[in-house]
């Protein structure tokens, strides 16, 4: 939910797609010749051939070809990477439309209130299957995803990306929120009691956000952060942050311009942000995951219900799960971790994601975000509002 | 008769048209909105309508809900105090001391900051007020020796915030108010040995209310809603019964809270223009 509010960047067909589309230009030649040159390019160059499985899928799709593939997505995260983007339609003559979303509430109510406008819809898998509930998506057949094997299969198959025995999300991403620092001031140590140690008062950041805040403090007082049995502590814990404080952010951008504004040291943050501001702004930016846990998160590519154009929303995941695409995000831009294996296998082995998001002890007591009920999620909000009313007063 | 009617066809012609269109723009939303703050659930998901009064329970029962509450009206006194403070002065200089090419140049200054857009204007604030900022640096080429100034993330940054947003509209009404004073009766009292504070309290001031009225209540009422000014400039500051609000529609789908909490506010805000009209009723009367 919320810390998806990650923007990293979208999804675009990269290599992998352009390969795709040499592939696919057996069949297709005869419709679409200009797929040859870059296809010939790309097929020097890497020499790596996704799946014969996707030529098919180009194939088929090629009725529809001159048509759009409309994706419903956060802003600068991976599917409107322009290098993404131009590869996917030089790929298969589909045009990339994009339409963004600013919180979790505001992409399903865009489901809601416009039937048919999108074709790929991100989703966080906590609310997948709320969106599958309430019809908003379609189950996805897997064999029309090529790269759908190379998915780790925890991640894959993740039961909060289905419902009813039906896969409505692709695994795409995951990632962590959990602690940034500023590496010219602090020395993190590996506890999340760093957010209330005194020698930060009044240069801790937090997001404004009621269930990521409560989950932090259901972390530090050692409980489940989706059911959280003892309330009354968080709240306490909560409270004991008022003189460390100093402001709330919202998005990727404002943590970086408060960050440049000295406002903080110690700072929730996502991982994927936190990369991207250490490499791609070249901050002094580190990145923790203390014993007591972290928050972690898992993104998934969804098929809106009537989409106008399902074939081309298939190619369009298939591109963004393959590593050709991950491996060019994540080392030219920056991105979460990728669920699939094959992907974070391609990544040199000192890349942020495969040493730290991959060592399996700092991520032993991860705790993914589940699906929250409506009555928890009010609650939450009224705790953390409660909260922000006493660090007001 | 036959005269008669036809105005009335006229008058109906005529005005019909914007009725409608306030109909459909303000009264039917406000109608939805009111209708859904007795319900249960949202307008989304499948669930059955079912009457509550819990959202409006809600406001009396829980104390953080009213502190909020508190802390925008005092965030509203404060802002329309300072744009009263500010504007009226400014309007008065406007209207009566300036002539000719002048005064269009300064209202063009007074008018250009609605020409921005308003989050613009906000975000400048946070570069203007930041240590470091334009702010300090003048300060500190004043009086080098201070300590650093940062005005960011305070209760203060956010009245300075809505008052540069806000105060266009006290001078404008201000200034149509004052204009329209006749220069001849502050000549005659001035000739009749009226002296300069007697002047501006017997004969500008209760003139000048009308203005005055419209600029306080065009400034206090969206002040008192307002929420991303609070958000963006207020750091731990920054909670205001329109933050939490806007969080009821954006993050939790709680339109029937949000909805609540808003007509509870309307509700606030037509009490407090209710009580203070027949005052302002016998000002005017009395000019």
């Amino acid at each position: 939910m919320r810390l998806l509010a990650r923007r990293n960047r979208s999804v675009a067909l990269t290599r992998s797609g352009t390969h795709v589309s040499v592939v696919a230009t057996g069949g297709a030649a005869k419709r679409h010749p200009e797929f040859d040159k870059p296809g010939d390019k790309f097929m020097r160059k890497t020499g790596l051939l996704t799946t014969a499985a996707l030529a098919l899928v180009l194939t088929a799709g090629q009725a529809a070809a001159d048509g759009e593939v409309r994706v419903l997505n956060w802003q600068g995260y991976g599917t409107d990477e322009a290098w993404a983007v131009a590869d996917f339609e030089a790929a298969t003559g589909y045009t990339v439309v994009h339409d963004y979303f600013n919180s979790e509430q505001e992409m399903l109510t865009k489901l809601r209130t416009s039937p048919g406008a999108y074709d790929v819809v991100l989703i966080n898998s906590a609310f997948t299957g709320q969106a599958a509930e309430e019809g908003l998506i379609v189950a996805i057949d897997p064999s029309t995803i090529t790269n759908f094997d190379d998915l780790a299969p925890g991640l894959r198959d993740a039961a909060d990306l289905s419902y009813d025995g039906e896969i409505y999300g692709v695994a795409w991403t995951w990632g962590l929120t959990s602690i940034a620092y500023d590496t010219t001031e602090v020395e993190p140590g590996n506890t999340i009691e760093i957010l209330w140690d005194p020698a930060y008062a009044g240069r801790v950041g937090l997001r404004d956000d009621s269930v990521e805040n409560v989950a932090f403090a259901a972390l530090a007082t050692g409980q489940d952060m989706n059911n959280p049995h003892d309330l009354d502590a968080i709240r306490e814990k909560l409270r004991a942050l008022k003189p460390q404080v100093r402001t709330y952010w919202a998005s990727e951008d404002e943590w970086n311009k408060e960050f440049t504004a000295d406002s903080f040291d110690v700072s929730t943050y996502w991982s994927g942000s936190a990369l991207r501001s250490a490499t791609a702004f070249d901050m002094p930016v580190g990145f923790m995951i203390p014993k007591e846990g972290a928050i972690a998160w898992l993104d998934g590519l969804s098929i809106a219900t009537d989409a106008p154009n399902p074939e081309g929303a298939a190619m369009f995941i298939d591109y963004m799960v393959s590593p050709e695409h991950y491996v060019r995000w994540d080392t030219e831009v920056g991105a979460p971790a990728s669920a699939s294996t094959a992907a974070m296998n391609q990544l040199p082995e000192d890349a942020f994601n495969r040493a730290v998001m991959g060592d399996p002890e700092a991520t032993a007591n991860l705790q993914f975000m589940a699906p929250l009920s409506d009555e928890q999620r009010e609650t939450f909000l009224e705790i953390w509002t409660e909260t922000k009313v006493y660090f007001a007063e | 008769m036959r005269v008669e009617t036809r105005r009335r066809w006229a008058i109906t012609g005529l005005t019909g048209p914007a009725y409608l269109w306030l109909t459909v723009t303000i009264f039917l939303p406000l109608s939805a909105m009111l209708y859904f703050s007795f319900q249960m659930k949202g307008p989304f998901g499948k669930h059955t309508s079912e009457f509550t009064l819990k959202h409006y329970d809600a406001f009396f029962t829980k104390d953080y809900l009213q502190a909020l509450t508190w802390r925008s009206l005092e965030m509203g006194f404060h802002t329309t105090a300072l744009c009263l403070i500010i504007g009226f002065p400014a309007a008065y200089i406007l209207a009566k001391r300036i002539k000719g090419r002048w005064r269009e140049a300064l209202f063009l200054l007074v008018v250009l900051p609605f020409w921005s857009n308003a989050l613009v204007r906000i975000f400048s604030w946070t570069i203007v007020l930041r240590p470091d900022g334009f702010l300090d640096r003048a300060v500190h080429l004043v009086l080098p020796g201070v300590p650093p100034i940062d005005l960011t993330d305070s209760y203060a940054a956010i009245i300075i915030g809505l008052t540069h947003s806000y105060l266009p509209y006290m001078i404008l009404t201000c200034y149509l108010s004052l204009q329209a004073i006749d220069d001849s009766l502050i000549e005659a009292a001035r000739s009749m040995g009226a002296r300069a504070h007697t002047i501006f309290w017997r004969i500008i001031l209760p003139l000048s209310i009308p203005g005055l009225a419209a600029g306080t209540v065009l400034i206090f009422v969206p002040v008192i809603g307002s929420f991303f000014e609070p958000k963006l400039l207020g750091g731990t500051q920054g909670a205001m019964i329109g933050t939490v609000i806007e969080e009821q529609f954006t993050v939790v789908s709680n339109w029937p809270l949000g909805g609540a909490l808003s007509f509870i506010l309307l509700a606030i805000i037509l009490l407090i223009l209710g009580v203070s009209s027949p005052f302002l009723r016998q000002h005017m009367k009395s000019s």
